[in-house]
């Protein structure tokens, strides 16, 4: 009879423990695509606003015809891309687009007196901004959820749950390392 | 980040209990000196914590509406000031909140900005038209970011009501020494000389008291005010990633600065930097709700990352000793610094370098036109219209009550298109 009562509460117990396990993993989960939904829809509004930057540029522009291009194939590439690592990639190459573009505008004062390009420039601008810190947000659950998934005992059960793939930047131009200076 | 909160939340919680215990103290002492008899200490407990209860009660129910109607704060629409509405949320991401705060605008002269919302889901952040005038983006973000830091750490709602705990002792002890003064203190029945020496010792340490007690009390709150500053700068750097944006909007604001207009005590600190006029160093920088500019500034200078750690650092180059708990550091982390490009405008993002360059193109305003579009914004978050005139091109501001009856244009006379 003890024996029973001993062998129904190691099993409580073990469901217990199993519960709970489970639970904080797809707590875990849940807040990385929280996470991952959060860069989706700066990523979004980024490409929207491409077309329009570009339409206002052209006008202007109208000798850089191939860089403008290579803005709209990027965003193009960009949005059919799925999942962190191909997005990551592609994002990347847009960026480094866009870099261009916005290195040339400067050549073109009256392209950077229009209203409608500064206003334009300054949501794309907060858009990165928003992308950036979307992603260190997103990198750090993914992060705390793969940690969760591997670390022993949840390993046994967590079969179920894919690892995360982390949000890296991947063109080589955007790994430029910030200088740190230790002096002080 | 998340024990960064806790620590602080179980720091200002023991130094709230310190503060109800001296409201109880002070409530018990004036029952003394009112009564004259040492029973009645629990109904100036009681009145005491009753009084604080009703206060606590105002603010709660009404204290930021409160605050910001005193402030005489606008709530903006983003297409009011899109790149004010657009660092709001770029810090709301940066620093997790459930929801992106309000926006307000203060329509006034003087650079500064606060904080107002008990819980992080249910916030404001003000700027005065001032501020958007002088700082650019990079500053901006800095500052707002402050603020954000604020929301994030609690402690709109720890300030506020440890801000009613002194407001309600320094009441108590006001109305006790007046009691004793005009002798209102009522002899003891008692007759016996003993119980009359007791009394007489009570009575004294009731006087010690009532006259230490909202000293005490103000310079715990100052001290835990100024301690929310350095973190809410800590955090600002943190959600930023760029010490030296709200470095140097900090030197901006500590320039010949006017006292803002309709601020109080209690809502001081929330602003980022003292809203009324500066105390001076030495003794009263102890009664100052803010650390000395200079001090902030060479800290957020000296930082080598943009982490806690960085500012823990740093806080420690320059005051000596630690500001922000050991754990959370370990959670926050690594946060590197973005790096700052050439002289003028830096980078929004230098680690997550897209944005290099858009932002190397970041639109910078003249002051001028900055100070003007701030005022509009003001404007048309106040329910003014804006109209161009088709004719001559002159943008006309016009009240709410007058929209009716402006139907052509002020300088060239030609009727608006309607």
């Amino acid at each position: 009879m003890t024996g029973v009562w001993i062998g129904l509460g190691v099993f409580f117990v073990l469901v217990v423990w199993f519960i709970s396990i489970y639970n904080g993993l797809v707590r875990l989960r849940n807040e990385k695509d929280n996470g991952w939904s959060q860069i989706d829809v700066q990523l979004k509004r980024r490409h929207d606003l491409i077309p329009n930057l570009v339409e206002t540029a052209k006008g202007y522009m109208q000798h850089e015809r191939g860089t403008l291009e290579a803005v709209i194939k990027a965003r193009n590439a960009a949005m059919v891309a799925q999942g962190p690592k191909q997005v990551g990639q592609a994002e990347g190459q847009l960026g480094a687009a866009l870099q261009g573009f916005f290195g040339l505008s400067e050549a073109y004062p009256e392209l950077k007196a229009n209203t409608n390009f500064l206003a334009l420039q300054e949501e794309l601008s907060s858009t990165e901004n928003k992308i950036g810190f979307a992603r260190q947000a997103y990198n750090d659950a993914a992060t705390r959820y793969n940690n969760a998934r591997e670390v022993f005992p949840a390993n046994m059960i967590s079969g179920g749950f894919r690892p995360a793939e982390l949000y890296v930047i991947e063109d080589a131009k955007e790994r430029v390392v910030p200088k740190v200076s230790f002096g002080s | 980040m998340w024990e960064q909160i806790r620590s602080n939340e179980r720091r200002s919680l023991f130094v709230l209990a310190a503060m109800g215990v001296l409201l109880v103290a002070t409530g018990a002492a004036l029952g003394v000196t009112l009564a004259g008899d040492p029973e009645a200490m629990i109904f100036g407990a009681g009145g005491a914590l009753a009084l604080w209860l009703v206060l606590w009660l105002i603010t709660v129910t009404g204290g930021d509406q409160i605050l910001l109607g005193m402030a005489g704060a606008r709530e903006i629409e983003k297409k009011d000031h899109p790149q004010l509405f657009n660092i709001v949320e770029e810090m709301t991401i940066a620093a997790a909140l459930p929801k992106r705060p309000k926006v307000y605008l203060v329509d006034d002269p003087s650079p500064n900005a606060f904080a107002a919302g008990r819980e992080p889901g249910n916030a404001a952040v003000a700027v005065t038209t001032g501020l958007l005038a002088i700082l650019d983006r990079d500053e901006l973000q800095g500052v707002v970011a402050h603020e954000i830091g604020h929301i994030k750490n609690r402690d709109v709602k720890r300030m506020v009501t440890a801000g009613i705990m002194v407001g309600a002792i320094a009441m108590l002890a006001d109305m006790g020494r007046r009691a004793l003064w005009m002798g209102g203190a009522r002899r003891s029945r008692s007759s016996s000389k003993e119980e009359n020496g007791a009394q007489a010792a009570l009575m004294i340490a009731a006087l010690v008291l009532m006259i230490v007690a909202p000293l005490l009390a103000q310079l715990v709150y100052f001290a835990l005010s100024r301690r929310r500053e350095y973190l809410a700068d800590a955090s600002g750097a943190m959600f930023t990633r760029y010490p030296a944006g709200l470095a140097s909007a900090l030197e901006k604001l500590s320039g010949g600065r006017a006292p803002l207009a309709d601020t109080s005590s209690v809502t001081a600190p929330m602003y980022i930097v003292p809203p009324m006029r500066a105390h001076g160093s030495g003794a009263f920088a102890l009664f100052s709700t803010h650390p000395p500019m200079e001090e902030r500034v060479r800290i957020l200078r000296k930082m080598a990352g943009a982490s806690y750690t960085d500012y823990d650092r740093a806080y420690a180059a320059v005051k000596g000793g630690h500001i922000v708990g050991e754990r959370s550091q370990r959670e926050a982390g690594q946060v590197p610094r973005r790096a700052a490009v050439g002289s003028e405008g830096a980078l929004p993002l230098a680690a997550t370098a897209t944005a290099a360059a858009v932002a190397a193109a970041e639109p910078e305003l003249a002051p001028e036109a900055r100070r003007r579009q701030a005022n509009d914004a003001f404007l048309t978050a106040s329910g003014y219209e804006v109209r161009s005139c088709t004719a001559c091109g002159a943008t006309a501001k016009i009240p709410p009550s007058l929209r009716a009856k402006v139907k052509t244009c002020p300088r060239c006379s030609e009727p608006y298109p309607t």
